[in-house]
């Protein structure tokens, strides 16, 4: 039965490459790749009650809408923004260069106050229209300012009734300039000029376009990763595998010989069938799912040790060469599956209860642990018997 | 080539040696555990991590120097190349973040930031709290599947190589006082589901071996000839295994390189323990009060 749909099993596994190598290449771009190899921010937010603004449901959903605001202005592609929980808010910027000033951007209040002598607030950022950057005479980069019908009012009495004195501008309660009013404001338009950098001038028109946040934000968690370091470590784990790989390879066949060669074939499937999967899933390769994949390397290969292995102490007891080779692959296969079951146990843990990169690392395991157990004992028995009676093993 | 031709090695023999070698293993580790400690990262601890490319070259004591200034001298330096450094500190908030990256930009004419590790208190906690759920599970879960598996007695011997094996991994983080990362614990995880495997190899083959034994024979001889009808597929399995992850740990770059060395550890003494430990303890067992069957 087996031998004679043997040409049928041997068109599969053709079938397959063939399916494989139109998935997976060209390779450039078809694996997505996970922030710490891509570079970008993982930044975890929280909303904390303050006395003033305790953390309700609506404050949390407008802190959601106000990020993705002010994330939009910062030009980032794919980003991904999205609640966590109660309280928290995840914030995934991809290919971020300058994540400090990412994380400053999206965790700042920014609640935009104007107050007179007396500190009482006259107008605050909620009735800005607009925030643009623009340059003083001297070239020095100032934020102009645009208010909406109300806020136009308000501005005009306070500047009428502060004429001569100084209007603070505050910004989460920090005095960012101290303009003394020259005469009544009654346009709704106003320049902060408070000694700023561009980039400090551009974040807080940004800030301010944007919105402040109803509540305070903090950041608990933030993992970046800059570009070029990303690309070291995808440089790095790809030499390892590689080199990784290269040795399985050269081991199988000095080795086990000719049958050591059908293990690098039924290897060389795997990982070809490997990335199919893993682009067809639309997994997310992250530097720990790099060292997951070159753990499987290694481990896809103990499938044939374990029945080669077998199939000599078969022929070494005095079977006939066909009826070891049977026996090997049957007798070897539930070591092979308790072998891989337990492994299975502690990759699916870490790919459900991990988080992030580590995820990735669950991932590539449990992929490979699998991916393994076909092209180990199914693909690499097509190969065996194709070519069973021209080889020999020493045994 | 043929490395492990039929062998006639007598483990048996030398069990005492193996019980001592053991028993130190996991007095050592489990001492180190608790006196040195585990060098938590800031995946478990909490804190910032900051990886820093410099525009010139800096020594450590220079670099401390400055930190000094910022009043966080005793933090943990971290040196990839004279002109790169990952500096650990406790939790830093936002803008004292942006200060001293400015501070260093100042002092040493460029500090680009390459790496930012920030967790605060209450995520550190949900990730231990994680990493203990991770871990009781993967240990029952192997628990169960070893109880199906297996018989009580080999289950057992099993089951204490196991925690041998993993103890050992955590001794050797801890001697060595590498960071105790979520990748750590990854490692130790995969070591717990792999290495269970070579026992289950080599128990398997002594009750088959049990099943037509020759009445003259000896447990002890049963036992030997056991392991080392099944001593090429432990070594080769194991040594497949290792090969790409030797490879990991000498071109795959710093940040893998500890998780490459916990699971070269695991898969060594996890090798060793199956080979010369968990069927040992097995023998001892059934010679004090012989099992019926």
């Amino acid at each position: 039965m087996r031998r004679r749909l043997l040409p049928w099993r041997f068109l599969v596994v053709l079938g397959l490459v063939a399916l494989s190598v139109f998935v997976v290449f060209p390779v450039r771009g078809r694996i997505r790749l996970g922030l710490d190899l891509r570079g970008g921010s993982h930044i975890l937010l929280e909303c904390v009650d303050t006395p003033e603004a305790p953390v309700d449901e609506d404050a949390v959903r407008r802190v959601v809408e106000i990020i993705r605001n002010r994330i939009d202005q910062l030009g980032v592609a794919e980003p991904v923004i999205a609640r966590q929980g109660e309280r928290r808010v995840l914030v995934q910027l991809p290919g971020v260069t300058d994540p400090q000033r990412a994380v400053e951007i999206i965790g700042k209040t920014a609640l935009l106050e104007f107050k007179d002598e007396r500190g009482e607030t006259v107008l605050t950022g909620a009735h800005l229209k607009n925030a643009q950057v623009q340059f003083d005479r001297l070239g020095r980069p100032v934020v102009a300012i645009s208010f909406d019908s109300e806020g136009a009012k308000l501005f005009a009495q306070a500047t009428t009734a502060n004429v001569g004195r100084p209007l603070g501008i505050y910004l989460d309660g920090k005095l960012i300039s101290n303009p003394v009013v020259q005469e009544p404001i009654l346009g709704g338009e106003a320049q902060i000029t408070g000694r700023f950098t561009l980039e400090e001038a551009q974040n807080l028109a940004i800030l301010l376009r944007a919105g402040a946040l109803p509540v305070k934000v903090e950041v608990i968690e933030n993992r970046s990763v800059e570009p070029t370091l990303g690309r070291d470590s995808v440089n790095a784990g790809l030499r390892a595998a590689v080199i990784g790989v290269i040795l399985v390879l050269a081991f199988m066949v000095l080795y086990y010989g000719s049958f050591g060669l059908l293990a690098d074939l039924a290897l060389l499937c795997f990982i070809l069938f490997f990335f199919a999967l893993f682009i067809g899933l639309r997994a997310t390769l992250t530097l720990p799912g790099i060292a997951g994949f070159v753990l499987t390397v290694g481990m896809a290969v103990d499938a044939n040790v374990l029945i080669f292995e077998r199939i000599k102490e078969e022929y070494r007891s005095g079977k006939t060469w066909r009826a070891s080779i049977d026996a090997g692959f049957q007798k070897a296969f539930r070591t092979i599956l308790d072998a891989n079951v337990t492994t299975l146990i502690a990759a699916v843990l870490l790919f459900s209860l991990g988080s992030g990169p580590i995820k990735g690392f669950g991932v590539t395991l449990s992929l490979g642990i699998l991916c393994s157990m076909f092209t180990g004992v199914w693909v690499s028995r097509v190969f065996v018997d194709l070519f069973a009676d021209r080889l020999k093993m020493r045994v | 080539m043929e490395f492990i031709r039929a062998t006639h090695i007598n483990f048996m023999g030398v069990r005492k040696v193996a019980y001592v070698l053991s028993l130190v293993l996991v007095a050592v580790s489990l001492g180190s555990i608790f006196f040195r400690g585990l060098n938590y990262g800031v995946d478990f601890a909490g804190g910032t991590l900051l990886q820093f490319r410099f525009g010139r070259e800096v020594t450590t004591e220079e670099l401390r120097s400055i930190l000094g200034t910022f009043g966080l001298a005793k933090s943990v330096i971290q040196r990839f190349s004279p002109n790169e450094a990952v500096i650990r500190t406790t939790k830093l908030s936002q803008e004292d973040q942006s200060r001293l990256s400015a501070l260093l930009e100042e002092r040493l004419g460029s500090a680009e930031l390459l790496r930012i590790e920030d967790v605060g208190p209450a995520v550190g906690a949900d990730l231990r709290r994680m990493g203990i759920i991770a871990l009781l599970v993967a240990i029952g879960g192997i628990l169960v599947y070893v109880a199906f598996r297996f018989e009580f007695r080999p289950a057992v011997t099993s089951i204490l190589a196991l925690a041998h094996d993993g103890l050992t991994v955590l001794g050797v983080v801890s001697l060595l006082q590498r960071e105790f990362t979520i990748p750590i614990l990854a490692a130790v995880l995969t070591i717990l589901g792999y290495s269970i495997n070579d026992s289950i190899v080599v128990m398997d083959r002594i009750r088959e071996n049990l099943l037509g034994k020759k009445r003259s024979e000896e447990l002890e001889e049963i036992v030997n000839r056991s392991i080392n009808e099944v001593l090429s597929r432990t070594i080769n399995t194991a040594l497949t295994t290792a090969l790409p992850v030797f490879s990991l740990f000498f071109l795959g770059g710093k940040m893998l390189q500890d998780f490459a060395l916990a699971i070269l550890v695991g898969l060594a003494v996890g090798t060793y323990s199956s080979i010369f430990v968990v069927s040992a303890l097995w023998v001892d067992w059934e010679k004090r009060s012989p099992h019926r069957r």
